[in-house]
């Protein structure tokens, strides 16, 4: 039983918590290729900026949490998420759109974007500093240790607050753009924007505000998921690195240009991440009596080590591109 | 006053001149119908009347008002729509959202207008929820036709609308087009099926090289030995 709460820790918790993050990554990603047809390579450090956001917050308002019960970036989150869609328009108007109106092919756009990535990077190292910083600053983070009845199970599944929290906003975000994109009326026409563009034109389809939008919910989403990962772990103004990879792999895994691809595409990457670098010895422990004496089980059985974990997502990468270049969901190909 | 007066177009792609001076003229309630060989630029004039390549010379009046040369959005509110030959749908959208698209500058709810397409295209009815992807070349053609007539256009233009379609769904286009014009859009079409498309038409116009080469009505043009000869083969 002990090993069936290793996998749950190590396999379905930590699974779920990477997957929700490299989901809504993959959103702003697939949502900003959809409508603008390019990579945006400067989304991971969308995220990083937004949970800097959240603690230039935090540090002016610790305890806002307090009251409620939640840790205080949590309460703030929606200020960085509105503050980050702006500088994501503000970014688009400023670098992307010159391009745009001169009709460049979209690898500039791209090139623009990593631009874009190595000006963040500067900016928040400049404000924030290089070391590593924690979301929480008055409080402690809540941990979970949910006991199992029964002998068996000595050890308890752990759960973190920020791993539940994820779970809820990942979830919410989902259902929401769900909503967006098939019932109102801007969601139905980035929808169109995204299957022809120059169809959604002659509609008379204000293309310049399908874009901004387009941004604003891009912008939110990675704040999100950007101070939730930071809640879980840890913010570092180079988180981006460690993101950038499993989002796009993830973005095409789903098929580009499809949101719900994205979302699928985020668990496929963030499961098989954790997948690859868990011990599987662990589940084999308990049938080591059943073998015959002098035979030994290995003691590591993993895919990859935990530190080449980021070369998941990278064959996940280049098989789907080998194979299925328009992704699962018969994606636009890059 | 006509509907649409086009004279002496000019103009092309870029400095490529593909149209050397186009005179072309429907009454409000009638059908005109372009025909003539591969490359006269019959597809290229319906485009420069719907501002969609730069006119270099001549004018383009809508109702008497000047419309050479203006945006393609603009054209739509003043009452123009318009049907390309391709890629004239949503194909990820369901039926109901493509025509709701069409509607994107009316004031909403769509409901009458919705009806008023959906009674012009009833196989569309039961399809209302389906990407329109997923539809026949013939009911494809229905929602980009209900897709440009959900504006209440007067003037409607549509780039062959018959286009790869089997002989059946070709009738059944041709009737359409018929009923819609009954209920008072002047229509402005290009067409491959020359003949059947001038045996609706009021006013042909057939062109060669970016040039009139005839212009009359359907009837006459249909009797007119030397265009059957050179342009209806035979």
């Amino acid at each position: 039983m002990n090993e069936l709460v290793f996998f749950i820790n190590n396999v379905v918790v930590s699974g779920t918590v990477s997957s929700s993050i490299y989901a809504m990554g993959a959103i702003g990603v697939t949502l900003v290729f959809s409508i603008m047809r390019f990579a945006h390579f400067a989304h991971a450090d969308m995220m990083t900026l937004g949970a800097f956001f959240v603690l230039g917050l935090t540090m002016l308002f610790p305890e806002v949490g307090v009251a409620v019960g939640l840790p205080s970036a949590l309460i703030l989150m929606p200020i960085a998420m509105v503050l980050t869609a702006i500088v994501a328009v503000g970014i688009d108007r400023a670098f992307y759109k010159p391009l745009r109106d001169h009709n460049v092919k979209p690898i500039v756009l791209v090139i623009g974007s990593l631009g874009v990535t190595l000006m963040l990077q500067g900016l928040i190292r400049l404000f924030a500093g290089t070391g590593s910083r924690s979301l929480y600053i008055a409080e402690r983070k809540d941990i979970f240790r949910l006991e199992l009845p029964g002998e068996l199970a000595t050890r308890p599944i752990v759960i973190t607050e920020p791993q539940i929290i994820l779970f809820f906003c990942t979830v919410g975000a989902v259902v929401a753009l769900h909503w967006f994109l098939t019932r109102s009326r801007l969601g139905k026409a980035m929808r169109a924007m995204s299957d022809n563009p120059d169809l959604a034109r002659v509609s008379g389809i204000n293309t310049n505000t399908v874009i901004a939008v387009t941004w604003m919910i891009a912008g939110a989403l990675a704040t999100a998921a950007g101070t939730l990962l930071s809640l879980d772990v840890v913010l570092k103004p180079d988180l981006s690195f460690f993101l950038l990879l499993p989002i796009f792999a993830a973005a095409i895994v789903g098929g580009v240009g499809h949101p719900y691809g994205a979302i699928a595409g985020g668990f496929v990457v963030g499961f098989a991440e954790t997948l690859a670098v868990f011990n599987w010895a662990v589940l084999l422990r308990p049938f080591q009596d059943m073998l015959p004496a002098g035979w030994e089980l290995p003691t590591y059985l993993a895919f990859v080590g935990t530190e080449y974990k980021i070369t998941v997502p990278f064959f996940i990468l280049v098989a789907i591109l080998v194979w299925r270049p328009t992704g699962l969901f018969k994606g636009k190909v890059l | 006053m006509p509907l649409l007066d086009a004279q002496d177009v000019h103009g092309g792609y870029g400095s490529m001149n593909i149209l050397n001076g186009v005179d072309l003229a429907i009454e409000a309630h009638e059908i005109g119908v372009i025909v003539g060989p591969n490359g006269a630029g019959k597809s290229t004039m319906l485009k420069a009347i719907f501002g969609l390549l730069q006119v270099s010379q001549g004018s383009i009046r809508l109702r008497g008002e000047d419309i050479t040369n203006v945006a393609p959005n603009k054209l739509v509110q003043m009452g123009m729509g318009f049907v390309p030959q391709e890629y004239n749908i949503f194909p990820s959208l369901t039926v109901q959202e493509n025509l709701e698209m069409g509607a994107y500058i009316k004031p909403r709810p769509h409901t009458r207008l919705l009806d008023h397409v959906f009674e012009l295209f009833p196989p569309l009815v039961e399809k209302r929820r389906q990407p329109a992807g997923e539809l026949s070349g013939g009911q494809r053609q229905m929602v980009a036709m209900g897709r440009a007539l959900m504006t209440e256009p007067g003037l409607l233009l549509m780039d062959e609308p018959t286009a790869g379609l089997s002989p059946l769904f070709m009738n059944e286009i041709f009737t359409r087009i018929k009923e819609i014009n009954a209920a008072g859009v002047g229509i402005l079409m290009v067409e491959q099926n020359a003949k059947q498309a001038l045996g609706i038409a009021d006013k042909g116009f057939v062109l060669a090289a970016g040039q009139n080469r005839f212009t009359d009505t359907g009837q006459n043009l249909l009797n007119d030995p030397e265009v059957a000869r050179s342009f209806l083969g035979g």
